[in-house]
């Protein structure tokens, strides 16, 4: 049964998306160690830990579209849960230290030895098992999203009152971690990493196999999420995007579908985080702030949500263009992302992959004949006076909300 | 005011002289005769200084005194005396004045003992405990309620006589009965210290009392006791007072910042995510107001905050319809995509003041009238805090009768409880929705006015209020304004009152949980509007 899911889920695009990752997850790491510094094909160190890093983003915007593009949950807090996976790996991590440390203590990190803690929180313990800390940092983000979406969706708390109380989780998160007796090294958080596995975390090797690690997550999430969006459940869970009151009516548990995505996504996105921290070397409260959580919104937007291709390529472009530009034109930035926002939601509702979508096929259907578009019109509704391009408004039915909201 | 000038000296002089234990030195001499004196001298010389000085009755004599006592007066091997404080600039102690070309190494500390320092303390109670200055005068009978020293009693004897202000003649009774204790009196009299101190019901109060538990009589003791119980329970009161005003005051803030977004929210179903730099703006349009006061009228200053609201109230409500019109307008059905939006111009809004006005907090001035703090009923109240509690009721009573009494309230109500039905019946809700969209900002902007006088006024103002006034609107419930003053007194009283026990960042994030586990309980808030307009 699993393999026919898979086999499911494994279309033409997937396929190559899937190869692709994979072959990146090779080709990097090779180019990076085989080739002579200096070579044209040579991927530079610098560059390998950038591109961990915008992977990881990719499969945070990946599990936000999951509930976004498919379920219709817009989670202002996904930031959380990545954090959450992040402060998971970061943990471990401390506790790879050992007497490296500047107080040179064989359990406490720096910072408890600072202040004055006489031993380790029960929380810290059997972190330094690399297996008991790779299962928190599922354990965690999935077992806050159970609960939170437990009582939210239960009680049916839905549209913009459902992205605010995730905005306001993970702002008490924020608040929370940036206490120094929460043990997580509050304002400072986790850094100053050595090993990993038993490997120093700064080598060039370690680095290629983290990146190579992270494309291969990325391709094994978005073969899950593949998956779960061509079975059964992937049309319930479009069916409560698009008229959650009537799937309700016809009989299925809108709440459990909706759980079960929530969770789901949360455990992909603490997965990304526990990726991205050894790659960035450090983890601090600032990764919880709502502002984080809402970009990356819309690197699910630009890329196209909806679509499981779309997050991850907005994550890379909308990355790429951060690194770029806060560089180049730091003053800049934030009016191209604020630009970006709204020229995106006014102009480009289905993303960048939606624009392609539709000049393919309109490439395709000029082709065809001149004269069997003509039939082909906007849909009816309240949504007819959208300013949307008209390349864009022949791909995939747009995501509707309830005219009653 | 008053005017028994020579009297009072003569007066200050003996008791001046008694205190000292001296009876030289009656002549009035004048501070730059006296200062020289203190150059190259002993302890006995600086004694009889102090003593001259406190019969000049100048105010330099106060400020050379206080330098004296605090070890901020210096002299130079060639006998110049100068002023000091820390690593401050040097003043010429006879005349006040910044002294040139005195090199800070040259200077030599004045060193006294703990005996002088007594008659300093003594001699400066002197010369300001008769000012002309009834500020003057209350500091000083607060120094001495401090003090408690049995030798002030008939000092504070002699300003009692002459005293007419009665909040200056409360302190100085105090002052006196704080002396009293220490002194062998009757039980009558001692009882009666003790009830004028308990009266005063503060924390000064009640250690003066514990301090005179230690050598006080069987009888006396239960009079002191009896008084501790007294204050102990004056002060939780107001404790809980304080606690309750501070609420009052974070939740008027609240309010202010939140009911703009409620508006929107009730009559659009949109949450505006730039609502905050709305408040930011408005905050900064007070900063250009009072700029162009500055240039153009000092006078003016004053009245800059009554130019500031209707101006800030325009500009916010100008900008608010342009963004309605230029992006809302075309997201109708969809608050999520709106969501985005807003927040995507919100950056936009913080990086433009940005680049304008710079990175930098801006200085925005308190007006006199809303400097400084007064008491009411031992709580002290800073007069910023009590005008803006005002001003958000005023505030939230004109935006009541907006939305109960005119035409366009009853539309925007209309649009809140059936937006369909009311376009239906003939309103333009197009036009309501830019309106309303127009009135929740400028409200902002108002916000923004009262904020500048209390936050600072950076890029990044409304960012710290937009999370809070989601909090106030989910919790208070849509379409209602009462719902948003409930919610937000309510946090903010409940915030105060959690802050003593949990701190101020544990008082937040218990907040946060309560609020989330609330919306649980009633999806809608509070103040829900019933009917199936609001019905998924």
């Amino acid at each position: 049964m699993i393999t026919a899911a898979i086999l499911r889920a494994l279309d033409k695009k997937a396929i190559w998306v899937i190869s692709i990752l994979l072959l990146a997850a090779i080709l990097v790491p090779l180019s990076n160690l085989m080739l002579p510094v200096g070579h044209p094909l040579r991927v530079p160190n610098y560059l390998v830990p950038l591109m961990g890093k915008y992977l990881s983003y990719a499969m945070l915007a990946l599990a936000l579209d999951l509930i976004w593009g498919y379920c219709g949950i817009l989670s202002l807090g996904h930031g959380a849960f990545f954090a959450l996976g992040g402060y998971a790996m970061g943990v471990y991590l401390m506790r790879q230290i050992g007497t490296r440390g500047v107080y040179a203590h064989p359990e406490l990190p720096d910072f408890m030895v600072f202040l004055g803690w006489p031993e380790l929180p029960w929380y810290w313990l059997g972190m330094d098992q690399f297996w008991f800390a790779a299962i928190m940092v599922m354990l965690v983000p999935g077992i806050l999203a159970f609960v939170f979406g437990w009582f939210a969706f239960r009680s049916r708390v839905t549209g913009v009152y459902l992205s605010i109380i995730t905005q306001a989780m993970t702002f008490a998160l924020m608040l929370a971690f940036f206490r120094n007796d929460m043990g997580f090294g509050g304002n400072n958080g986790l850094t100053d990493f050595r090993d990993i596995l038993g490997t120093p975390i700064a080598a060039p090797t370690t680095r290629a196999i983290l990146f190579a690690a992270t494309a291969i997550a990325l391709a094994l999430s978005f073969l899950v999420c593949s998956m779960i969006v061509k079975s059964k459940l992937g049309k319930v869970m479009v069916a409560v995007r698009d008229a959650e009151s009537r799937t309700r009516f016809i009989g299925y548990r809108v709440e459990n579908v909706k759980l079960l995505a929530f969770t789901v996504s949360a455990v992909i996105a603490g997965i990304a985080g526990a990726l991205y921290v050894p790659q960035v070397g450090i983890i601090n409260p600032g990764e919880f702030a709502p502002a984080n959580s809402i970009e990356v919104v819309i690197w699910a937007a630009v890329g196209g949500r909806g679509t499981l291709i779309g997050p991850i390529i907005g994550a890379i472009i909308v990355n790429v263009g951060k690194s770029y530009f806060t560089a180049a034109l730091p003053d800049f930035w934030l009016f191209a992302l604020g630009g970006l926002f709204i020229f995106v939601t006014l102009f480009l509702p289905k993303g960048v992959v939606g624009l392609f979508t539709s000049v393919w096929n309109a490439i395709q259907a000029r082709r065809a004949s001149s004269s069997a578009q003509k039939g082909v019109g906007p849909a009816p509704g309240p949504e007819t006076d959208f300013p949307i391009t008209t390349e864009s408004d022949a791909g995939n039915a747009q995501p509707k909300t309830n005219p009653a909201e | 005011m008053r005017t028994a000038h020579p009297f009072r000296l003569f007066l200050v002089t003996i008791l001046v002289a008694i205190l000292a234990g001296l009876s030289s030195g009656a002549r009035a001499q004048t501070v730059s005769e006296i200062v020289p004196t203190m150059a190259d001298t002993n302890l006995r010389g600086l004694a009889a200084a102090v003593e001259a000085l406190a019969a000049t009755g100048e105010p330099q004599a106060v400020a050379v005194l206080e330098a004296l006592g605090a070890g901020n007066l210096y002299e130079t091997a060639d006998g110049g005396i100068y002023i000091r404080a820390g690593s401050g600039p040097i003043r010429d102690a006879a005349t006040g004045e910044t002294a040139e070309g005195v090199a800070p190494g040259d200077l030599k500390l004045i060193r006294i003992n703990n005996s002088l320092r007594r008659d300093i303390r003594a001699a400066i109670g002197n010369l300001t405990l008769l000012s002309d200055d009834a500020n003057v005068r209350l500091r000083a009978a607060r120094e001495m309620f401090g003090t408690a020293d049995p030798a002030n009693i008939e000092l504070l004897d002699e300003a009692l006589a002459e005293e007419t202000n009665p909040s200056v003649r409360t302190v100085m009774e105090q002052a006196r009965a704080a002396a009293i204790l220490k002194t062998d009196v009757s039980e009558e009299e001692f009882a009666a210290a003790v009830a004028v101190i308990a009266a005063r019901g503060d924390r000064q109060a009640l250690g003066i009392l514990n301090s005179n538990l230690a050598n006080a009589s069987e009888i006396e003791r239960v009079n002191i006791e009896a008084g501790i119980a007294r204050i102990n329970q004056a002060l939780a009161l107001q404790g809980i007072g304080q606690n309750v005003w501070y609420g009052i005051s974070l939740g008027s803030v609240l309010l202010l910042a939140a009911i703009g977004l409620a508006i929107t929210f009730g009559v659009m179903g949109v949450i505006n995510m730039a609502h905050g730099e709305m408040v930011m703006i408005g905050a900064y349009v007070t900063f250009v107001v009072q700029e162009i006061i500055r240039t153009t009228n000092p006078g003016l200053f004053d009245y800059s905050l009554a130019i500031a609201v209707p101006a800030a109230f325009l500009i916010t409500g100008l900008i608010g319809v342009g963004i309605e019109r230029g992006i809302i307008r075309w997201l109708y059905g969809r608050p999520l995509e709106t969501l985005l939006a807003t927040w995507g111009l919100s950056l936009v809004i913080q990086q433009g003041v940005r680049t304008i006005f710079g990175a930098t907090n801006r200085d925005v001035g308190n007006p006199s009238y809303m400097s400084g703090a007064f008491e009411f009923f031992g709580i002290a109240l800073t007069w910023n805090r009590f005008w803006i509690v005002i001003f958000a009721l005023v505030v939230f009573a004109l935006l009541l009768l907006v939305l109960n009494k005119t035409p366009l309230g009853l539309q925007m109500r209309a649009v809140t409880q059936n937006r369909r039905m009311a376009s239906a019946m003939g309103i333009r809700t197009p036009w309501i929705d830019a309106m309303t969209f127009g009135l929740g900002s400028g409200v902002a902007g108002l916000a923004g006015v009262a904020l500048s006088q209390i936050d600072n006024v950076s890029p990044n103002l409304g960012q710290g209020y937009i999370i809070d006034s989601f909090m106030v609107v989910v919790f208070g419930g849509v379409g209602n304004l009462w719902g948003t003053l409930v919610g937000a007194m309510t946090l903010g009283i409940a915030n105060k009152f959690l802050e003593p026990y949990a701190g101020a960042v544990l008082a937040k994030i218990v907040i946060l949980v309560l609020i989330i586990l609330f919306i649980q309980r009633r999806p809608r808030g509070l103040f829900a509007l019933k009917g199936r307009a609001v019905e998924q």
